[in-house]
């Protein structure tokens, strides 16, 4: 199956879980900004969980499928798709085929970016162990940039799946709105004043307009004060990792992150709540709150296995369809028939007709 | 590693920094470079990536596949056994020279003046003391292939900018706080802007793609308009060759 970008939106990449493994030369990690969308959309379709999905911004594409048929799942916020012009859901697998048309109206306060995974994956060529486009470097994705009308990409080789299962919502992302970016304080929170870091894990911020793949930037009236400046000797930067530069604001860094940076980094929000800021519209407030680096790491844990319930449910949405659908089938289709029986052994040959 | 003591510091439930000063040196780079062979060459389960910077190493590893407790214990043991990492500085032997053409001030260096001001030199001066400095390249990042130069002239030291630009264009030099760099791609930043490159310090289709390298001396050297564009033009057509000698090792 092939898509044909008929109009591309205001900003659709191929992206996958990312480029990891080449951050000491200086090249970001890039990838899906909500990965646990990302995710359970490729788990819906039976692809691996590193398939490349298009990821798409504010406004979707217009997609014509051709060549083929096969299945989508489009997950993360709400865009409003529409196929064949009839409203589709999220979270639900869909099946395509060629002359389908997927349309978005776009986004309606549920989110900033939903994923369009494709049963088999988008295929284009992988680029240091990666599917994803960073725009910056022009590398990954389709030519390295963002997708333009006409742009037709290949799927690969579907896996298993089920037409109609859809990811029950309390195995969907957390997405509400008014809860504290979860955050482990350091590498540098003693750089910034003790009053400072009281100030970052009790002020009410806004998400600025000028946030982007790279970064998502703070406004804000009450700055952090550092201890002595706000520049430090370059060292790397994790997915979001949270800078406090000289203005005193925080910027949360995302996807599409430098490597390293010479920046006070105060904490770094936890992976699910990233993924969770990056569905934020711009002006949306956002906290932060404290955990232990322990306490994140039983958080993924727990998402792991929110991760597994997804596989377990639609392995047996798969497998209870088939009988569900076997049973009638044997139905109506034998309308007599004939066996041996052996009863308190004697045998016998029995012929039976349907009344 | 007498005066300081380096420090394991969370970085998130996939991270973790080790730490080994605040200054930019080539003893704590030996260090970084140190711990950074020991846990390549001994992996820990989870762990997904290294990334050696100046002054410390960040770990990255699957917070489903660690043992938080057991990799902070290893971390101490692999510290104990790096006292004597003085002798493992030998890293210039055989490095590469690479010098760089840069047109100064103007539209290209917007912030020429500015670390005049600041510094209290003239805009000749800086030119000069920046390209007489003998610049190391400690690490490539930020953004692909990005320089981080020490042995910056320490009269040249200029803070970052207060709110970074959201626009650099490609192969600006700059000077941050104490540190030298060139932006290789477009991307915002904080560095102080002083002139620009006439070629391209990353190019994927090139070979070598990322021109300054972690582990190259590098000079830069003023050229004029007429040059600039002189070599943007070979550059551009594939005819420029980038200025790589051989290092002569002297007595140091």
């Amino acid at each position: 199956m092939k898509l044909l970008i008929q109009f591309p939106g205001a900003l659709t990449t191929v992206q996958d879980l990312g480029r990891w493994g080449y951050q000491a030369i200086g090249m970001p990690v890039s990838g899906a900004m909500d990965a646990p969308a990302l995710i359970r959309g490729n788990i819906l379709l039976g692809n691996q969980d590193n398939a490349a999905a298009l990821e798409m911004t504010m406004s979707g594409p217009s997609v014509l499928f051709k060549d083929g048929e096969g299945a989508i799942a489009i997950t993360g916020g709400d865009l409003q798709p529409r196929l064949n012009n009839q409203p589709v859901s999220n979270w639900k697998v869909l099946p395509v085929k060629s002359g389908d048309v997927l349309t978005f109206a776009g986004v309606c306060g549920r989110g900033l970016r939903a994923y369009l995974c494709v049963s088999g994956g988008i295929d284009v060529p992988v680029v240091m162990g990666s599917r994803s486009t960073y725009m910056k470097a022009k590398i990954g994705g389709l030519d390295g940039r963002k997708l333009a009308k006409d742009d037709e990409l290949s799927t690969g080789q579907a896996g298993k799946y089920k037409a109609g299962v859809s990811c029950p919502e309390n195995m969907r992302p957390d997405y509400s709105p008014d809860k504290p970016l979860r955050t482990v304080l350091g590498p540098q929170d003693d750089y910034i004043k003790p009053e400072g870091v009281k100030t970052f894990l009790s002020s009410e911020y806004k998400i600025s307009p000028s946030s982007d793949r790279m970064g998502s930037r703070m406004e804000g009236s009450e700055l952090i004060e550092h201890v002595k400046g706000p520049d430090i000797v370059s060292d790397a930067i994790p997915m979001g990792a949270v800078q406090i530069p000289g203005q005193g604001l925080p910027i949360v860094m995302m996807a599409d992150r430098q490597t390293t940076g010479g920046y006070v980094k105060i904490g770094v929000v936890h992976a699910l709540d990233v993924a969770r800021l990056s569905q934020l519209m711009p002006g949306s407030p956002v906290r932060f709150s404290q955990i232990t680096q322990k306490q994140g790491i039983e958080i993924s844990k727990s998402e792991a296995q929110a991760l597994n319930s997804l596989r377990d449910y639609v392995m047996k949405f798969s497998q209870t369809q088939t009988l569900t659908q076997a049973q009638p089938q044997t139905q109506s289709q034998s309308q007599r028939g004939a066996m041996n029986v052996i009863v308190n052994g004697e045998k016998f040959f029995v012929t039976w007709e349907r009344l | 590693m007498s005066e300081f003591k380096a420090k394991i510091l969370p970085a998130g439930e996939t991270c973790i920094f080790v730490d080994f000063g605040e200054i930019i040196d080539m003893k704590i780079n030996a260090c970084v470079q140190a711990l950074k062979r020991a846990l390549t060459d001994e992996p820990f389960e989870g762990l997904l990536e290294l990334v050696p910077t100046y002054r410390s190493l960040s770990i990255y590893f699957d917070p489903l596949r660690i043992n938080l407790d057991a990799l902070y214990e290893r971390l101490n043991k692999e510290l104990a056994g790096l006292d004597d990492y003085n002798s493992d500085n030998n890293q210039a032997a055989n490095s590469i020279e690479i010098h760089v053409p840069v047109f100064f001030g103007g539209e290209f260096g917007p912030d020429l003046q500015d670390v005049a001001e600041h510094t209290k030199l003239t805009v000749e001066e800086v030119i000069k003391r920046y390209c007489g400095s003998p610049l190391y390249c400690f690490m490539n990042g930020f953004t692909p292939g990005f320089p981080y130069l020490g042995g910056m002239d320490s009269s040249l030291e200029t803070p970052r900018l207060k709110n970074p630009r959201e626009y650099i264009p490609a192969n600006s030099v700059a000077i941050g706080g104490a540190q030298a760099g060139a932006y290789s791609i477009a991307s915002p930043g904080g560095w102080r802007i002083i002139g620009r490159v006439p070629y391209e310090l990353y190019d994927p289709y090139r070979e070598p793609a990322v021109a300054i390298q972690a582990g190259m001396y590098v000079t830069f050297y003023p050229v004029d308009m007429n040059r600039y564009q002189e070599i943007e033009a070979q550059a551009k057509s594939g005819i420029y060759k980038i200025e790589y000698k051989q290092r002569e090792m002297t007595s140091k």
